[in-house]
């Protein structure tokens, strides 16, 4: 490339990043804020401080991560299911109708799932509550699972599944012990994928919630509406320390195993020399 | 090697195929299938007041001209309804074509970049997603608050340019949701354009030079019409979700952005209509169905990338 295009590129893109990360690093700048306002005043934790006493915001976050623990974990066992299907039966009656529902949920609004999720529910003469978020989140959750998991099972060799079979191991076996190690890691990517969603969901926890159940989203959502506020920047930058960290820790972690199978096939490779 | 189409894995009995079928069929037509159908037999069912609906097998009485009625009239004669879908198509439609021409060159440098530079690029356009939406939302609105120092230095500058003679206002308008929205929904974008330029065969614009293309021109000849299935799955991306988004709207929209996710809440949980609020669910199922088949069509260009 010539030199004025290299200049252009590189601006555009740390502009792009920079509207990236712009709001997140203001965010947690503004966390530590003395003032109530968004004009920096001083150092303060006071929004810290203000967190460690807020009931709503605390039990919000246990709502939220057990939810999110739930309908993570149920996600990644339908969605496993669901892309099992989808890889492996290539014909057979109602495929289209599968495969079109299974996909419904990442293309549907979400104030529509929302809403029919709640209309059953009521049509049933239930209420919202603990386990009806959890469904509603698994509802989508395990098409975003199915997804993920379906990209790395079409992957897999059908030949190693043979090789089992043929050794006399019965398809339960082979799904267990060959076919599901090989996927181990797109269920950990799925599990993780859920878990996020399901933790930052607001709107259908909104509809499927009982009074006293409010997940932490929803108790952010209706703190955000009336402007800024200590507390919610503080639960804020929180979040996205814990989730950096996370993610920091897991891609040197994914790193170091990558690093570690490459010595591993090396050593094997020089053995057999 | 013999290529197979069952695999062996695969129970062929039909008692263990069907069951392995069967158990997120059912799931699916459960968690899917049932209530839609309910959403659809709610709207067409008579209103009780105070919340709820008289179920149509149980009375008998067939709603479904007394509840569309007024939506259509309303959309014919430009009420609330009408102002609201026609909204969310308009912001929908130009949050999508913000984040082409916002996404479209970063895609674009981002695949000609050193090929062991770009899994870090694309991390970082990834790794927003994994910190709440609703967090960088509520981010967004420390941004463009009045007294902070992005809308007061603005302010001050425009104010000594003689632009404006009163302090900017950027918060609950149009302007701060559309930032929003291109905000959240950038990545969308992003994915599938990469993932269709990054397999873009280099020889193309090699050739396109040697025939005596400029740049420019090779960009606007070979390069945009070969990544049509990228922008047309990342254009629908955007605008799909932009259409009933709720969250957005809510925290840094205002009075004059109404959107037809928010009209749906309000049906339900104030004016507590039920079958008004799912006749609006279907209105905006009907309106997601034609770009969702346009995206299936391309979905090839987006599955690669995850």
């Amino acid at each position: 490339m010539k030199p004025q295009h290299r200049w252009f590129s590189l601006s555009w893109m740390s502009l792009v990043y920079g509207f990236l990360y712009l709001p997140i690093l203001i965010l947690v700048v503004f966390s530590f804020n003395s003032g109530r306002s968004s004009v920096w005043q001083g150092f303060s934790l006071q929004g810290y401080e203000a967190l460690t006493r807020d009931s709503k915001m605390l039990n919000g976050l246990w709502v939220s991560l057990e939810i999110a623990l739930s309908s993570a974990s149920l996600s990644v066992l339908v969605g496993t299911f669901i892309a099992f299907v989808l890889v492996r039966y290539t014909r057979f009656t109602g495929r289209t109708l599968f495969s079109g529902m299974s996909n419904t949920p990442l293309v549907m609004p979400e104030v529509v799932l929302g809403l029919s999720l709640l209309l059953i529910i009521k049509s049933i003469g239930l209420n919202g509550g603990y386990l009806a978020i959890i469904l509603g989140h698994t509802m989508l959750g395990a098409a975003y699972a199915a997804v993920v998991i379906q990209s790395r099972m079409v992957e897999v060799p059908k030949a190693y599944e043979e090789a089992a079979l043929d050794l006399g191991a019965k398809p339960l076996e082979t799904f267990f012990l060959v076919t599901l190690p090989l996927i181990a890691q797109s269920l950990v990517s799925a599990w993780l994928l859920v878990f996020t969603i399901s933790f930052d969901d607001v709107v259908i926890s909104q509809f499927l919630s009982a009074p006293g159940i409010k997940p932490l989203p929803t108790v952010i959502f209706e703190n955000a509406r009336y402007g800024a506020k200590p507390v919610v920047n503080a639960t804020g930058a929180l979040i996205v320390f814990v989730v950096s960290a996370l993610l920091i820790s897991g891609s040197i972690w994914i790193q170091r195993r990558e690093k570690r199978i490459q010595r591993e096939i090396s050593a094997a490779f020089r053995e057999v020399a | 090697m013999v290529k197979s189409n069952k695999s062996p894995t695969t129970p062929h009995n039909s008692w263990g195929k069907w069951a392995v079928i069967g158990t997120p069929y059912v799931w699916l037509i459960i968690m899917l299938l049932v209530p839609f159908l309910n959403l659809f037999g709610v709207s067409i069912s008579e209103m009780l007041s105070g919340g709820g609906y008289m179920p149509i097998y149980r009375d008998g009485g067939w709603f479904f001209k007394d509840n569309y009625s007024p939506i259509l009239t309303d959309i014919l004669s430009g009420g609330t309804y009408r102002s609201a879908y026609l909204s969310s198509i308009y912001y929908a439609t130009l949050t999508a074509i913000g984040c082409l021409f916002i996404g479209y060159p970063f895609a674009y440098f981002m695949a000609r970049a050193r090929k062991d530079l770009q899994p870090t690029l694309l991390m970082f356009v990834m790794l927003p997603f994994w910190i709440s939406m609703l967090i960088r939302v509520y981010a967004i609105k420390i941004l463009f608050d009045d007294s902070g120092f992005l809308v007061t230095s603005l302010s001050g500058a425009l104010t000594s340019l003689g632009i404006i003679n009163e302090p900017l206002h950027l918060l609950g308008t149009s302007f701060s949701m559309m930032f929003g929205m291109i905000y959240v929904y950038l990545p969308f974008m992003i994915l599938p354009l990469y993932s269709t330029l990054s397999k873009m065969d280099p020889r193309y614009w090699e050739a396109a030079a040697d025939l005596g293309a400029t740049p420019i021109k090779t960009f606007f000849l070979v390069t945009v019409p070969l990544s049509k299935s990228g922008i047309i799955a990342g254009l629908m991306l955007v605008f799909i979700p932009c259409i009933g988004e709720y969250v957005i709207p809510q925290l840094l929209g205002g009075a004059d952005t109404l959107m037809i996710g928010r009209v749906l809440a309000d049906q339900y949980f104030q004016v507590q209509d039920w079958p008004a609020a799912s006749a609006l669910a279907i209105g905006i199922i009907l309106m997601v169905i034609l770009p969702m088949m346009v995206l299936n069509k391309y979905q090839e260009a987006t599955g690669e990338v995850k």
